[in-house]
């Protein structure tokens, strides 16, 4: 082989850094779900728990786009209950997530994902974040 | 069900991705699944108000001091947690001007002294052949079958065209993180992140729920706000009795907010 | 050939170096105007645009005259042409690439850069400049580096070659008349409202960009082996002196038909412009403007002053730099006063803007180092 020399390190280096996820977790605690508190009144979900736990962000997307480009506001979920498609008024109020703290947050930073819904979302209990 | 909800989700993203309105390919996948009972279905607020063509009256007999304006300014960027930016960087969605330069194509030296001391309101025209939405590049701005000119700040990119486009400087682009510069968060309307533009909306939210815009709602009368499609409609009689004007219309942009002298 | 860009002597090393450090400085302004947003520039509601939408303006041109040596090579055989050729197209590589950057650190959130893709809108001028400037970008790659490599292996370029450098001629046209048709096609903006305005674009485009090529030509011919025929410069010269007319000409035009119909909001920029009226942050510009295309104008269609290669680099300089002050600087700024309501808000860009602006040219500039040495180096082996 020509150049082997600078091709075999080469070669290591660029396999060490794309497994850098796999070694640089090694000896490290294992992922833990975070414990989540739910809302006390409220039983139901917009749909039910696993489904949401899975699809909550394509539901938001879509209530997004329905509410601010098709000026459609409304849901109507699979047992008929009905909701405002508002992350604000519907999925943050005070029956409901109010606690974002506890229930959005401790979810994401586990995940270490930052959404960019509260650059402008506010949390109504929270106020300013 | 869950393939019906699957359905209607996947309807729904793909249509976002083709920039369709989503109930219009909802219809064309699953066709009934809005009516059929049981499966999610999206809608309008039985109380909302709806138009062909809105549209909004100034009437600048009723509008005399500053103070009636400052209602409907305070009204709506209270409500719409419109930051106060000091500085040539502001951000405004409703604001006043002179006669001059809000007309300045009619301003001459002999304009009645009324007019030429008197404020006029200022704000987004919601035009019929809107430049702002003709020059877009991802559709942030759009406007809706009702005439309203609306904004999605999720899409803006912040390119600021639509600043260049609006011959009317109604838009206003977010130069700061807007936050530290409100005073008293509304958590009920969403604050925006810093790199997008923002205007007038005719408070769409609102209509939506069947209330007026705040600064109608906030007039006392002087704002006249309704279907101009409708020949019944209070706007139409307006228009029919009062002389108005509209600003620059020899640009063809066909504004929908029409000034009651 | 990429890795002849890797051997070069010290001073060819000290230049990339010097490079990387004002793109590092530049880097670190635009995390700042990340982190801060567009509020440490000086625009502002009234000026919406400034310096860098006034640089891509402008390098948009540069990257269009390419097609200035390209059309003589190609459609009229002019010889001397042959050797500078490629150089012309990775002039344009690397303006249009400058051109992209300039329109990312203007954006307000440009992590949704993307959107304009996802949500294609072909009503939007902005989306075919996006689409002719990527394509004019590929072009200018394509089409270089097959010619290249046809020189370094000793044969005729493919007939697939020749295919794509006849789209590039048009292509470089569109590109700057797109540009054009950015501005020409709002409303209410007077200054920019204008017909010609595409055509005048083109004709200063075809005059500052040889100009450019032709000094930086002459800098790589002091440091390499790199000969210009002197034919070519007595055709680029000639190429700029009617070029630069031509859009002097066009400047007179605007000036006739705004003071003579005495329109008052066409005659509200000029005032603003040449008369200092509502601030006179660009009239001194303008009066440069004036003076150097002037000047340099006569001493190029002066024979003698444009023959002589000291009074010509010096034309070059002054077309270059008042090229830059008409579109790099004032057109941009001057169509935003006064604003819509007559009112005179002026715009001067802050020290972050012109940090990145010289940050955003040094990547240019990195680039055309390294394809200009890959060029130099590929020719010389192909003619020993």
């Amino acid at each position: 082989m020509y150049n082997a020399g600078k091709i075999i390190p080469g070669l290591v280096i660029f396999l060490g850094l794309v497994t850098f996820p796999f070694w640089s977790n090694i000896g490290r605690a294992a992922f833990e779900a975070p414990e989540l508190v739910f809302p006390e009144t409220e039983e139901e979900c917009v749909e039910s728990g696993d489904w949401m736990r899975a699809n909550h962000m394509i539901l938001l997307d879509d209530w997004r786009d329905l509410a601010v480009r098709d000026n459609l506001r409304l849901y109507s979920s699979e047992t008929g209950k009905r909701f405002d498609m508002s992350l604000t008024k519907t999925c943050l109020s005070s029956q409901c997530h109010a606690n974002k703290d506890t229930f959005c947050d401790r979810c994401h930073d586990a995940l270490a994902i930052a959404p960019h819904c509260w650059d402008c979302h506010v949390v109504p209990s929270i106020g300013e974040e | 069900m869950a393939i019906n909800r699957r359905t209607f989700l996947k309807a729904a993203g793909l249509t976002t991705l083709a920039g369709v309105a989503g109930h219009a390919a909802m219809e064309l996948l699953a066709p009934g699944a809005l009516e059929a009972s049981g499966a999610p279905k999206v809608g309008e607020y039985p109380e909302a108000l709806t138009a062909k063509r809105w549209a909004m009256l100034i009437d600048t007999e009723k509008f005399t001091t500053a103070q009636v304006y400052q209602k409907c300014i305070d009204a709506c960027h209270v409500l719409h947690n419109v930051p106060h930016i000091p500085g040539d960087q502001e951000i405004k969605w409703l604001w006043t001007d002179s006669f001059k330069h809000v007309f300045p194509d009619q301003q001459h030296a002999l304009v009645p002294e009324r007019i030429k001391n008197q404020p006029f309101m200022a704000l987004c025209n919601h035009c019929d052949n809107p430049p702002c939405v003709r020059v877009c590049p991802t559709k942030a701005t759009f406007k809706r079958d009702d005439g309203i000119v609306m904004m999605d700040m999720h899409r803006c990119i912040g390119c600021r065209y639509c600043m260049a486009g609006c011959p009317y400087g109604a838009r206003s682009f977010n130069f700061w993180d807007p936050r530290p510069f409100i005073e008293n968060i509304d958590p009920y309307y969403p604050t925006r992140m810093k790199g997008v533009v923002e205007k007038c909306t005719f408070c769409e939210d609102r209509l939506a729920k069947g209330q007026l815009p705040a600064c109608v709602e906030a007039s006392e009368g002087a704002l006249i706000f309704g279907d101009l499609a409708n020949e019944d409609s209070e706007v139409r009689r307006v228009l029919r009795e009062r002389y108005s004007l509209r600003r620059k219309p020899s640009l063809g942009t066909d504004p929908h907010v029409f000034y009651l002298i | 050939m990429l890795e002849k860009a890797l051997q070069g002597n010290k001073a060819y090393w000290g230049w990339i170096a010097s490079l990387l450090v004002v793109i590092g400085i530049g880097f670190v302004f635009y995390v700042y105007q990340l982190q801060q947003g567009l509020g440490v520039t000086g625009l502002n509601r009234d000026v919406s645009w400034g310096l860098y939408i006034g640089q891509l303006t402008y390098m948009v041109g540069i990257a269009a005259s390419a097609v200035m040596l390209v059309l003589p090579y190609y459609l009229h055989d002019h010889k001397a042409f042959g050797k500078l050729v490629i150089f012309g197209e990775f002039l344009a590589v690397s303006a249009v690439v400058v051109c992209l950057l300039f329109v990312v650190v203007d954006l307000g959130q440009p992590q949704r850069l993307m959107n304009v893709i996802l949500y294609p809108t072909p009503n939007s001028v902005l989306f075919w400049d996006m689409v002719v400037l990527n394509g004019y970008l590929f072009l200018n790659i394509i089409i270089g580096w097959s010619v290249l490599h046809a020189v370094k292996k000793g044969v005729r370029p493919a007939s697939w070659v020749k295919v794509l450098i006849y789209v590039s001629i048009p292509w470089a046209v569109s590109i700057h008349t797109v540009t054009a048709f950015l501005y020409a096609g709002l409303p209410g903006r007077y200054f920019w409202h204008d017909s010609l305005l595409a055509a005048s674009f083109l004709s200063g485009a075809f005059a500052a960009g040889p100009a450019l090529l032709l000094l930086i030509l002459m800098i790589v011919q002091k440091v390499s082996d790199l000969k210009i025929p002197k034919e070519a410069i007595q055709t680029m010269t000639k190429i700029i002196t009617y070029a630069w007319a031509i859009n002097l000409f066009m400047v007179l035009l605007k000036i006739f038909s705004a003071y003579y119909s005495q329109y008052p909001a066409k005659m509200a920029a000029f005032d603003y412009m040449f008369g200092g009226y509502g601030g006179e942050q660009l009239m001194p510009w303008m009066w440069n403007f004036v003076f150097l295309g002037v000047v340099s104008l006569a001493l190029l269609v002066i024979p003698s002053t444009r023959n002589n290669p000291v009074t010509m680099t010096i034309a070059l300089i002054m077309v270059f730099v008042a090229g830059w002050i008409d579109k790099g600087l004032t057109l941009v700024i001057g169509g935003f006063i006064p604003n819509p309501f007559k009112v005179h808000t002026e715009y001067w860009p802050t020290i972050p803007e012109v940090f990145i602006s010289v940050g955003v040219y040094a990547v240019g500039l990195l680039i055309l180092t390294v394809l200009y040495k890959v060029a130099l180096a590929v020719q010389r082996e192909s003619a020993s």
